[in-house]
């Protein structure tokens, strides 16, 4: 049985007075790629926000190699080793390519990504390096906010809807770019919209609907019946 | 020949202004705070520059390896012990604390120092001139410029050269991305303003050498800063210095048609561009 890397205890998270989570338990074993679906508005994206230290939680609610970390700061969360590969891309526009890439391993953890591997993986990014960001096609900045998590040589990376608004065809390069990124030894959560998707690049899998957990079990064992449910809460 | 040694006179001028507006242009653009204390700090370095030199003798050049570590240390002790708390999605806290802040610097100074007018004495440097194609140059302005010029060339290094930049440029972009990637932002802010104040301390001394100054006059010294931001366009660094060479133009230009508009012709152009080009010469950052 391998150590568990990450886990959730009871997380409850608020914006104002609206309740996004409600008691969520979940963890994360070394080494592992866990799959987070569920529809719009489930809580997905403010439970990665939660881990990542964006939102500030009770410390115990979140416990990472055995440390509570649920009231760390971001940057002291991303010090210990989680990467998040937030929603939207969010590239530093007043950055270049290569700037970007570099801002992510400013943490300053050592491993196997730096910027020569990284070209390796995607080498259009070395051909582009030192033109703005902004200026990549969608599926290009994509890889540039993955390469920038990269860097920082997690060993937990989050990757929060990593195809939404891109096409297809790109979609399909990026998770063909998956197991390589997760085979140097990190567990990954990957939130995504498209369930297939999802249950093919993961060993288990959670469905959040209302902020609450409807469904855990392995990926290639869940049915279609009990994921509609677990997804639409109709029985 | 006399309206060519006012638009000369103008541009060296421009270098102090930039001076007085490169470290308000440059937290503006990390984390979008208008400092209001601003010219008070410019004040309170030239004070601080007059303690030094009357304590040890020093030149008042030599004073800055003293007064400039001083006003970075004060820059990020006051932005992590009072600033930070007021940044958030509302840009009024920190205009009223800056405010507050002005206020009370300036009855500081004239609890300490008394409303006395004060003067830098760097030893006839004030008065030092050189003959240049017919014309009769200052060296203290020349300095001031080649200062200027210098510490601008310096800063936009620092933004696009280094690290430190790179989490300055990450920061303003983004201030919860950049967290993710390990970057305290509170702690680069307050970087940002030790650089800033370290910037004003350099402005401070020069104005100290240049003119007499009392506890009242950094309001005065705020709005030539701001007016240079403001023309050159916010955020960048080189327009900064380009807004304070043309305020600085406009008004020896204007103290030649009549001494009593120097001031005037300043602001007139600062509000005819405004009125022209709203984000300035040069914006990097839209308002």
């Amino acid at each position: 049985m391998p150590d568990t890397i990450l886990e959730l205890h009871g997380l409850d998270a608020h914006y104002g007075d609206f309740q996004a989570l409600y008691g969520i338990d979940l963890h994360v074993t070394e080494g592992e790629v866990l799959a987070i679906i569920g529809s719009n508005g489930a809580g997905k994206t403010t439970m990665m926000r939660s881990i990542s230290g964006l939102l500030s939680n009770r410390r115990d609610q979140i416990r990472y190699r055995g440390g509570a970390i649920g009231s760390l700061r971001a940057d002291e969360v991303a010090l210990k080793g989680i990467a998040l590969v937030p929603e939207g891309r969010q590239l530093f526009p007043s950055l270049s390519v290569e700037e970007n890439l570099l801002i992510g391993g400013q943490v300053g953890r050592q491993g196997h990504w730096d910027l020569k591997t990284l070209y390796d993986l995607f080498p259009i990014l070395e051909e582009r390096r030192n033109v703005p960001s902004t200026s990549l096609s969608g599926g290009q900045q994509q890889m540039v906010a993955i390469g920038r998590a990269l860097m920082s040589n997690p060993d937990l990376i989050l990757f929060d809807e990593i195809s939404l608004g891109l096409a297809p065809v790109i979609i399909k390069d990026i998770y063909a770019a998956l197991p390589g990124i997760i085979s140097q030894g990190m567990s990954a959560v990957i939130v995504e919209q498209d369930i297939s998707k999802a249950l093919s690049v993961s060993s288990r899998v959670y469905c959040l609907q209302e902020g609450r957990v409807s469904l855990e079990g392995a990926s290639d064992t869940v049915s279609r019946e009990e994921i509609s449910r677990a997804y639409f809460g109709i029985d | 020949m006399d309206w060519i040694n006012a638009l000369v006179q103008g541009i060296l001028l421009g270098g102090l202004y930039a001076l007085f507006a490169a470290g308000l242009s440059l937290i503006f653009g990390v984390m979008r705070l208008v400092n209001i204390a601003h010219g008070d700090l410019i004040v309170l370095a030239a004070f601080l520059g007059l303690t030094v030199t009357t304590a040890t003798g020093m030149h008042p050049l030599l004073a800055l390896i003293v007064v400039v570590p001083l006003m970075a240390a004060l820059g990020y002790a006051l932005q992590r012990g009072l600033l930070n708390q007021t940044l958030g999605d509302d840009i009024l806290p920190p205009l009223l604390v800056t405010f507050g802040l002005s206020v009370i610097l300036q009855n500081g100074l004239l609890e300490i120092y008394s409303a006395d007018p004060q003067k830098l004495n760097a030893g006839g440097l004030e008065t030092a001139s050189v003959p240049v194609a017919g014309l009769s140059l200052g060296v203290l302005p020349l300095l001031t410029f080649a200062i200027a010029v210098l510490v601008i060339w310096g800063l936009q290094w620092t933004f696009y050269h280094t690290p430190l930049g790179r989490s300055f440029r990450a920061v303003s972009d983004n201030q919860d991305i950049a967290q993710l990637m390990g970057i305290n932002r509170r702690h680069v802010f307050g970087l940002a303003m030790a650089l800033a104040l370290g910037v004003t301390a350099i402005a401070g001394i020069l104005l100290g050498i240049r003119t007499s100054f009392d506890p009242s006059i950094g309001g005065g010294r705020l709005i030539f800063g701001f007016e240079a931001v403001i023309i050159g366009g916010l955020g960048n660094l080189w327009g900064t210095l380009a807004g304070g060479v043309i305020l600085g133009v406009a008004q020896t230009i204007g103290a030649k048609i009549d001494p009593g508009w120097q001031i005037l012709a300043g602001h007139i152009v600062f509000l005819l561009i405004l009125a022209v080009r709203p984000n300035g010469l040069f914006p990097r950052i839209s308002a």
